[in-house]
């Protein structure tokens, strides 16, 4: 069961992450490179002459890049090795777990770990004002943690009681509010701020989907490796 | 009992304990690639933690 686990989480979340790093760097990072020419003040929007929108932000930086590759599989696989053992739980409760399926346990992904917390600490561009990042990271793992009980429960629940749960624990981090900075100093466009956003919810979804997919795809796969080598 | 749930029953308990051990390995990685604070990692992983939606800075 345990090498069963580690393997398809491993295969599912090196192979999305390197895909989901893929599509960081074509749609994200360019976006990221721009705001940061904002943050350090090498470009300034307001109070002076108009700021052309189209800059040169640089090409590929091996070393950045390659370190942005490799955390981003290390991140999917963390994701991915959370995201089997859910799906071992779901199979050892009677339910099928495969590729089709895992599309569905990926959407769902991305729903708690990136929409859920993102509703209301947005995806940060570099150099906008936020409050502490400890009090931040507080509040998204405790939103992380009862989107992932809510949906969960959504998925599993059999009545009005564990939806209505459910509910109440999807909205509470948002009613509760997030920590907020005091005042406004971020010195990026607001329109490269937007972007930004959108695109990381965008490769986010399709991370997402993909990790679910494969997950759900070897996960079936090693069950039935498995299952063959017992009965050989 | 029947002996297939008895075998389920059983399997349901083995299961447990690789999910739970699996699930905690996961975390740690998410906490250490996108959270943790010290300098060397939060440098390394900073466009990722931006791209994925992790508090930064």
């Amino acid at each position: 069961m345990m090498s069963r686990i580690f393997t398809s989480a491993l295969f599912a979340g090196a192979a999305a992450g390197l895909i989901a790093a893929l599509l960081q760097l074509y749609f994200v990072q360019p976006v990221l490179l721009h705001a940061e020419l904002y943050e350090t003040g090498e470009l300034v929007h307001f109070g002076g002459a108009a700021v052309s929108a189209h800059q040169d932000v640089g090409g590929i930086d091996h070393v950045r890049d390659g370190l942005s590759v490799l955390f981003t599989m290390l991140v999917y696989t963390g994701y991915a090795l959370i995201l089997v053992a859910a799906m071992a739980l779901a199979e050892s409760r009677g339910h099928e777990v495969a590729g089709r399926q895992g599309i569905i346990w990926g959407i769902a992904g991305f729903f708690i770990v990136h929409f859920a917390p993102g509703f209301t600490l947005a995806p940060e561009v570099p150099g906008v004002a936020a409050a502490d990042v400890y009090a931040r990271q507080v509040w998204w793992f405790a939103t992380v943690g009862t989107a992932a009980i809510a949906v969960w429960l959504i998925a599993f629940g059999r009545n009005w009681v564990s939806w209505g749960i459910a509910a109440v624990l999807l909205l509470a981090p948002h009613v509760i509010g997030a920590p907020e900075p005091d005042t406004f100093t971020g010195p990026v466009p607001t329109e490269i701020g937007a972007l930004f956003a959108a695109r990381a919810f965008g490769v986010g979804l399709a991370a997402w989907v993909l990790v679910g997919l494969f997950a759900g795809y070897f996960w079936q796969r090693e069950g039935q490796r498995a299952a063959q080598a017992q009965t050989a | 009992m029947t002996t297939q749930t008895a075998a389920f029953a059983a399997s349901k308990k083995s299961v447990l304990l690789p999910i739970i051990v699996c699930a905690v390995f996961g975390l740690a990685i998410i906490f250490v690639t996108g959270h943790v604070q010290a300098e060397l990692l939060h440098d390394a992983a900073h466009d990722v933690r931006h791209a994925t939606g992790f508090p930064c800075h």
